[in-house]
This record gives structure tokens, sequence and C-alpha cells, in this order.
């Protein structure tokens, strides 16, 4: 019954306050074109932040006030640099820490002198030194709350099986399906029964990090974190981790030798000049593939959102108005779909590189599947 | 893709791997092993229940098959009884009916045999009081005959006529 209620209050609120964030965002800075404004709008909003902007408004002065916290900085610059992000006022100041000086420009930190000079490169790109930044970002922020939030939500579900001999109860009833999906359609179907337990920590793990993540996405905190390809990589190289030191025998020697005893050595030679660097190319490319799948798919699907409620801020007519609503609205319904398709995606194919690299005997039959999952 | 690589935040890879890593970690062991084996036990005890199911229905089954056979065999045992009953009353009535008219028989026989010795007592007593009547009778009629001499006489004469007839 709760999620129900939570998915319309989501699309709702994405609707609602994600609408009007924007439009007070964007109410008119005159002189400034509206399509710029919302194309760096977009942007800047795909991107990582250090503040945890809820929204901002601009006064009649054109000065925009931001509505939102500062999170901390951590730079690694000669020595940890930890400082509040308030000290950039959001990019506006140079923040002097330990007589260091740091600019924020175009939501990264620079390292610049007292006045906050940067210099550019021939392409147009800051030529300072970038610290290492480990700062808590936005991003950050939504991992900790999300992983909060799931340590929460599937401990009290393991503890409401203790009380209740075994039986879910209020959202349990929702979640158990859910992970009784991930264990028999997809673990125990790609990997096998004998060795599908190993996996099923990370699959679930990962199955609802990227939904939950992908859900927050839509919701108007304007986080895009599964749209970032740090977190993406992050996700395939922890996969492809797992893939190639879990890996058997017959997995490698898949790799280094697949043709196996079907031919003599001397005539495998020529074959496998080619098939082995294409094989070894394989590993890194299935992950690859990961990665980029998931952060283009989140990518657009908000630069398509966004887009179409921009669109409101540009026809501004009765017409264009509720047409693009519409629109954006029916993406909206599509977005809360590729949320769940694309963390289902992530974790089948997750659970099928490791079918491949726990699989003892004959591996052939698998690569049907690939091909069928590759055009996802 | 220099975008890509631009926007590469080495500081979000870390916490990323970090967290995801340490939530991993404590997920396994404070929820999806709780909820897996609670699920899987769930699931075992259904299938043993319904095999239990499967089993009593059997064994139900069993019981009433066992009962109706010895139904059954208890209705064949009361009719071979019954049966026999009729089969020795019978046989008593007849071997008695028997039993009687030999003893019957018996009887009557030994009636007759007594009735026969008696007879035949009977006739010899009176058979021998007749002789001895007829002794008397004739001691009588000789002391009688023989009172006088001349009857004596004839009736040496008739005697001795009888044996020269002889």
């Amino acid at each position: 019954m709760r999620k129900p209620f939570l998915l319309k209050f989501l699309l709702a609120a994405v609707l609602l306050l994600g609408n009007t964030a924007f439009a007070s965002d964007s109410d008119v800075e005159e002189g400034k074109d509206k399509k710029t404004e919302i194309k760096e709008f977009i942007e800047h909003h795909l991107q990582d932040s250090h503040y945890f902007n809820l929204y901002g408004t601009t006064d009649e002065h054109g000065k925009v006030h931001h509505v939102g916290f500062p999170l901390p900085v951590i730079l690694w610059d000669n020595g940890l640099q930890v400082f509040s992000s308030a000290e950039f006022h959001h990019g506006e100041e140079v923040a002097e820490i330990n007589g260091n000086h740091y600019r924020l420009y175009h939501n990264k930190i620079y390292k610049t002198d007292a006045e906050g000079t940067i210099t550019y490169d021939e392409d147009h790109h800051p030529a300072n030194v970038r610290p290492l930044d480990f700062s808590i970002t936005k991003s950050v922020v939504m991992m900790l709350v999300t992983g909060l939030l799931l340590l929460w939500l599937f401990s009290s579900l393991a503890k409401s099986y203790a009380k209740n001999n075994s039986i879910p109860t209020g959202i349990g009833r929702f979640f158990e399906p859910i992970v009784l999906y991930i264990r028999d359609d997809i673990a125990i179907a790609n990997i096998g029964e004998k060795k599908y337990k190993r996996y099923m920590p990370f699959l679930l793990t990962i199955f609802f990090f990227i939904w939950f993540l992908n859900m927050f996405g839509l919701t108007p905190l304007g986080v895009n974190v599964t749209g970032n390809i740090a977190v993406t990589t992050a996700l395939a190289v922890i996969v492809f981790l797992i893939t190639n030191f879990t890996g058997t025998k017959d997995y490698w020697k898949h790799i280094f030798d697949p043709l196996g005893d079907g031919m003599p050595w001397y005539g495998k030679i020529i074959i496998y000049i080619i098939l082995v660097p294409i094989e070894i190319l394989g590993l890194f490319i299935k992950p690859f593939a990961l990665l980029i799948r998931l952060y283009a798919n989140m990518t657009a699907g908000h630069v398509v959102l966004m887009s179409l409620v921009g669109l409101i801020f540009i026809f501004k007519s009765w017409v264009g108005g509720p047409l693009s609503f519409g629109l954006s609205f029916a993406i909206s319904l599509i977005e809360v779909l590729v949320a769940l398709l694309q963390a289902y995606i992530f974790t089948m194919l997750a659970a099928l590189y490791f079918g491949f690299a726990s699989e003892e005997h004959d591996h052939d039959h698998g690569h049907d599947e690939e091909a069928e999952l590759a055009h996802l | 893709m220099e975008k890509l690589v631009n926007d590469f935040s080495f500081g979000l890879f870390f916490w990323q791997i970090i967290l995801f890593v340490l939530l991993l970690l404590l997920l396994r062991k404070f929820a999806w092993k709780p909820i897996l084996n609670a699920v899987n036990d769930r699931e075992e005890g259904i299938k043993d229940a319904l095999a239990a199911a499967e089993n009593a229905k059997k064994e139900m089954q069993n019981v009433t098959a066992d009962s109706e056979k010895l139904l059954k065999e208890a209705r064949a045992e009361r009719e071979a009884m019954l049966k026999e009953a009729r089969e020795i009353k019978d046989k008593m009535i007849a071997e008695s009916k028997d039993q009687a008219k030999a003893e019957g028989d018996k009887m009557i026989k030994q009636a007759q045999a007594a009735i026969e010795s008696e007879k035949k007592a009977a006739v010899a007593d009176i058979k021998n009081q007749v002789a001895e009547l007829s002794v008397d009778i004739a001691e009588k009629i000789i002391k009688e005959q023989l009172a006088n001499k001349d009857k004596q006489l004839k009736l040496v004469d008739d005697m001795l006529g009888d044996i020269k007839l002889n």
C-alpha cells in the first residue's frame, strides 16, 4: 500500500516541485538568451555539485539566490584540506584555506592565486592545477542516503521475517517478490543452481542501489548519480573484479584457448593471434558496455525530461505549455520504467558475466543470450 | 569522449567504490543473508508440508482401503460362520434323528427280545404246569381206574392189545 502512494507522491513531486523549482530558477534574467540558459541549466544539473541545491530564485536585480546547503570539500593538496563548500559562495569567491587559494569553476575545483585567475590553454580548457578532490559531493550524499535507506529497509525486512515466522509484512510484501525474482530469474537462470548463492548479495545490492538512485534522479532533488560516468565506472569496475576473481579454470581456458582440444596446436596458433586478443579485449568491453549503457540511458533520460520541461518556458503559449507538460508527464512515466529497466539490465548482465566466469563445463550456450541482451 | 574523460571525477569514483563495498558487506550481513535464509527456510517448510500432506493423504487412502478390506473380511467371516452354524444345526438335527431312530430300534428290539424270552418262559412254565397237571390228572385217573380189579385187568388187556397191534 505504501509503494503506490510513494510513487504517486514522487511523480507529483517531479511534476509540481520540479517545474516550479525550474520556473523560479529560470525566471527571466533579462537579456540572456532563454535557450542558452536552459542548456546551461541542464548541463549544470547533469554534473555533480559541491552544494546540495534545493532550488534557486532570482531577485529583481538578476541576482540568483540559492536555497540549499553546502557540503564538505575534501582536497588532497600537500596534505588533507577539509573545508565547507560555503567558502566558494557558489563559485563567486575564491576560498583561502591554509594559505592555498581554490576556485570553483564549472563545478570543478582549481588551485588559483589570490585573485582566482584561471589561465586557459589553446582548447579553452583551464590550465590550472586540479587538486585531487575527495569531496562529499551531492552524488556522494545521495549514495549515502540511498545506502542508509537500503540498509534500513532491508534489515527491517530481515527482522520482520524473524518476528513473523518468515512471512513478510508491510513493504516487505512489495520487495520480497523482487528479491525472489532476482534470485530465480536472474541469478539461478544465469549462474546456475550450484553457484548462484555467492553472487546473490552483490546482485541484490546492485539492483536496489541502481534502482533507488535512478528513482531519486526523478525526484526534484535534481540528483543524477547513476548518470555520472564516475559512478557507473565504479560499479562496472566492481563487476569486472568479481567476474575475473571468481573465474574458474574453464573460464580462463575459454579466453586463452577458445577452440579447446578440437584442433591441433599448429592450426590454432594462426587463429589465436587474432582470437585471443579479441577474447582479452572482450573482458574489458563487457563491463565497459555496462558503464556506458547505464550512464547514457540515465543521462539521456534527464536531458529529454528537462528539455521538455524547458520547452514550456520557450513556448510560453497556451498550446506549447500544456503540450510540453503532457510530453514531460509521459516521459516521466517512461523514465520510471527506464529506472527499473536499467537496474534490471545492469543486474542481468552482471549475472550473465558471473555465469560465464563460474561455468565449469560447456561455455558455448551462453553466447546467444549475450547477443540477445547486447542490443538493450 | 573527451567530455566523458573530463567529467570523470576520481573522488566520486573513489567514494562510490568505498560506499558500495561497505553497503554490500553491511547488507549482506544484516539483510540479504537473513532474508534469503528465511525465504529458503519457508520454501523448504512449504515443500515439506506439501510432502507431508501428500503422505497423509496416501496414508489415509491406505487406512480407508484397509478398513474396507477388514469390513469385507468380517462380512465374509460372518457369512461363513452363519453358514457353518446352519450346517452344524442341520447336521445335529440329522444326527440326533438318526440316533433317536437307532435308539428306538434298539429299544424295540430289546423289548421284542424280552417279550420273546418272557413268552418262552411263560410257555415253558405253562408246559411244566400242564405236565404236572396232566400227571396229577393221570395219577388221579389211574388211581380211579385202578381202584377195582376188573378195571385193572381190562387196562392190562387194552395195553397188551395195543402192543400186539404194534
